[in-house]
């Protein structure tokens, strides 16, 4: 048992108090919990350190498959944005009272390319999917993903899809999708242009926009951010130029 | 729905009869085996008991890819890679419940010492014939836990077919990763359903497992 002088218990109370001073922050810069759908984790970060270096907010970003961060909002995840890769979880999270009526908007619009680590197997026009010669093809989960189902669109279009059934392996989300494309296990992939953009090599075909339903991202602000503005202010600052320039950086078409 | 129960009770089933073949050499050794070393065999054997299941998948992933040196000698056989295959998820599998196989029946086999061995030579009869007249037959209770245990982890498992299945219908994907996909795309009824019997599955053989050992403590089998 150690006893402290009266002054080493006042000097232990005052270093316990600016502590405490320096945790809290002052009520104009605050911290919002953000959940990013997995396609979008590279840009989020970004616009995130930017969100930071311009309001003094900062968001705290966890990422995960759409599907799955709607499923855990559902269920009293402490979220207070919600970035998702669709519109359908944004507006049934709007539908079950569990985002505010009227914030939902789409923040980018995603592409989806084909793409191989193996340089020359992906010609310009996506034409090996027609050849067929390879033994499996990765596309995310199309009835949890939306990228995945712009895959099957894409594959239905082409008159191929039937054909290629059989080589399709799924990822649970377009991040393992990519795992299994990135490791050569699956010849070539269905992923988001995103996840490529930065890439050199390889051989890819950007799949043009017409080939499937727009993939349509959607935003919305959560009930659980009433009392932060920070939350609001990122959802504000998406829509700012700067936002705007990193999304189309990555690939995407601003709204 | 039932395509996915009989690939998961096949690739199970599969995983036992393999395991306790496999497990049984193994066991032996380091029952009988004097060396303090030996312990290194046998926490390397344990490992996947404290591993995340998605540290074995990555590790998998990545050593049944085509540019990996394992994956080599089956090229020649026309074999791209072991991902995305049940031959895949077995091999996993195997890797993933060995620690539940070799366990038990070790345990077993050093319940016994070293004395039936000694009697079974005295009477003439050969190592092998007495491993497996008096060794296999005296550890049937570790055998039958093993069994059990395999069975049901191999069952459960999640993580390790998640990173290396791909979800192929009738043949890579199982019961526990297709409860994931519904949960995931929103079908919680069809979830709810798949989701209730893993549940009933579990606690029938949990209740079995420990009426096996109360029996077994009562009558010695």
């Amino acid at each position: 048992m150690i006893t402290l002088t009266r002054r080493q218990q006042l000097f232990g109370l005052a270093a316990g108090a600016s502590a405490l001073a320096v945790g809290v922050r002052p009520a104009f810069a605050a911290d919002t919990q953000v959940a990013v759908a997995a396609n979008f984790t590279e840009p989020a970060r970004e616009i995130a350190g930017l969100f930071r270096t311009a309001t003094g907010h900062t968001a705290t970003l966890t990422f995960g498959s759409s599907g799955q961060i709607y499923t855990q909002l559902s269920r009293g995840a402490p979220y207070e944005v919600f970035l998702s890769a669709d519109p359908d979880r944004p507006s049934r999270a709007e539908q079950d009272g569990l985002g505010v009526p009227r914030s939902r908007f789409t923040y980018a619009i995603g592409r989806i390319v084909l793409f191989s680590k193996t340089p020359g197997l992906v010609d310009a026009n996506g034409q090996v999917l027609t050849t067929g010669n390879f033994q499996h093809i990765a596309i995310a989960d199309p009835a949890a993903a939306p990228y995945g189902a712009a895959a099957v669109q894409t594959m239905r279009k082409m008159g191929v899809y039937n054909k290629l059934k059989s080589k399709i392996v799924m990822g649970t989300s377009i991040t393992q999708t990519y795992q299994f494309v990135d490791t050569g296990s699956a010849e070539l992939g269905f992923v988001a242009l995103s996840q490529v953009i930065n890439l050199t090599g390889g051989s890819r075909w950007v799949v043009p926009a017409t080939n499937h339903a727009p993939i349509h991202q959607q935003a919305i602000l959560l009930h659980t951010s009433q009392a932060n503005p920070a939350a609001k202010a990122f959802l504000d600052f998406l829509k700012t130029p700067a936002a705007i320039a990193v999304i189309r950086r990555y690939g995407y078409e601003a709204p | 729905m039932s395509e996915v129960v009989w690939t998961t009770i096949r690739l199970a089933g599969l995983t036992t009869v393999l395991l306790l073949a496999l497990a049984t050499p193994l066991a032996w050794w380091l029952a009988r085996n004097k060396s303090w070393w030996k312990e290194i065999i046998a926490a390397i054997t344990a490992l996947p008991i404290v591993l995340p299941p998605t540290v074995l998948g990555f590790y998998l992933l990545i050593a049944m890819a085509p540019q990996s040196p394992l994956m080599a000698p089956f090229h020649a056989l026309g074999i791209r890679t072991l991902n995305f295959t049940f031959t895949g998820l077995v091999i996993g599998s195997v890797i993933y419940s060995l620690p539940f196989a070799v366990q038990p029946i070790r345990n077993a086999f050093e319940a016994m010492g070293p004395r039936p061995m000694e009697v079974a030579a005295t009477l003439r009869a050969g190592p092998l014939d007495a491993f497996l007249t008096v060794a296999v037959p005296m550890a049937r209770k570790g055998y039958l836990a093993a069994a059990v245990l395999v069975f049901a982890h191999t069952v459960g498992e999640f993580g390790v077919v998640l990173m290396i299945g791909g979800a192929i219908p009738g043949k890579t994907q199982v019961v526990s990763t297709r409860i994931y996909q519904l949960v995931e795309s929103m079908q919680f009824g069809q979830a709810h359903q798949l989701a209730a019997g893993l549940l009933a599955f579990a606690f029938a053989v949990l209740l079995a497992l420990f009426l096996i050992e109360r029996r077994t403590a009562r009558t010695g089998l």
